[in-house]
């Protein structure tokens, strides 16, 4: 990609982000009601689109040469840990580095 | 009344700051170890300002040139935003030129705090949920160019790095998972994912995807309305 190109992809992925950010104040002027399907959507897309962008990040990993196993490892990891400890951010590093350890040694 | 609204706003972003600053860094080292100049993360954590869609446009960015699947994926995962501002059509009412901004800053944590916290009745609600919004902007930032310029002077095997964004999500999906009773919009979304990338293969199942996202849920709705009413 040229710069030329990122910089377009960037403006689109902007774009993107602020149309969904400013289109209910546009549309919905003070005091004008959405319609419950909108309302409905925005209440049940954000549980499916991170479900979308877990296989999204795993896309490439079935794949690969070893049919997702650091991934999948990682992942239970990353579950276990969560159950276990309850914090987001050292579920986040901890995975993060169990994944770059098994990359790394065992699955090079 | 500045002061005061910034007095009010700072404690309740401390938290939020601690998690930017680490999400941050991962996201900035992350570009720089993909080969980013620093000024990738700076601009793209402040114009784009969005955690997950940034992690993804490192991806996009590594991918062939295809800016209308980029502009739709944007719309796709930051569609909750649409239902955030749903929800502060209200709040954000009479806050004069602030409005602008506090609705381009209308990240997840600023609408947590902006929506869920009520600033003491001397303080003015505009200036305050404008600090609540432009801290956490700042942190974000701060913590994206910070990460990005680490990977200038820090060099290590970086290999396989990039699954930080993996945690993230899938952490996410797990406290979505138990803060909800209702599992299936979860498992809408990875089923019809799994699917179509079965079906359409890595390079071009996103877009087919959602759109089975959303047919999923037109139909599943439906179907709920006709069971309600009798």
């Amino acid at each position: 990609m040229t710069t030329a190109q990122s910089i377009l992809t960037i403006l689109a992925v902007v774009l993107g982000t602020m149309t969904t950010r400013f289109l209910p104040f546009l549309i919905f002027p003070e005091g004008k009601e959405p319609p419950r399907y909108i309302t409905y959507l925005g209440t049940v897309l954000p549980y499916a689109v991170i479900g979308l962008l877990v296989v999204y990040c795993l896309k490439d990993a079935f794949g690969g040469g070893h049919f997702a196993l650091p991934e999948l490892t990682a992942i239970l990891f990353i579950v276990g840990l969560h159950k276990w400890k309850k914090n987001t951010l050292l579920s986040i590093g901890g995975g993060t580095i169990i994944y770059m350890f098994l990359v790394q040694t065992i699955f090079r | 009344m500045k002061t005061k609204a910034f007095k009010a706003a700072l404690p309740y972003t401390i938290p939020i700051c601690i998690g930017f600053l680490f999400l941050g860094m991962s996201y900035g080292f992350l570009m720089r170890s993909k080969g980013f100049s620093f000024v990738y993360p700076m601009f793209m954590s402040l114009f784009i300002f969005a955690g997950s869609m940034e992690f993804v446009t490192v991806e996009l960015l590594l991918s062939a040139f295809h800016p209308l699947h980029a502009f739709f994926l944007a719309l796709m995962v930051n569609a909750r935003h649409l239902f955030y501002g749903i929800s502060m059509l209200e709040k954000y009412k009479n806050t004069g030129w602030k409005k602008t901004y506090l609705i381009y800053g209308m990240c997840d944590e600023s609408f947590t705090v902006n929506c869920t916290v009520t600033p003491p009745p001397d303080v003015d609600r505009g200036w305050f949920m404008l600090f609540v919004t432009l801290l956490n902007q700042m942190y974000w930032v701060a913590g994206a160019t910070m990460g990005a310029l680490l990977g200038y002077v820090i060099h290590f095997d970086t290999t396989g790095i990039e699954f930080v964004m993996t945690a993230l999500f899938v952490v996410m999906f797990i406290n979505q998972w138990e803060e909800s009773k209702d599992h299936r919009p979860a498992l809408t979304g990875l089923g019809c994912s799994l699917l179509c990338l079965l079906v359409f293969g890595s390079q071009s199942f996103i877009l087919p995807a959602m759109a089975l996202i959303i047919l999923c849920f037109s139909i599943g709705r439906r179907y709920h309305k006709k069971k309600e009413t009798p």
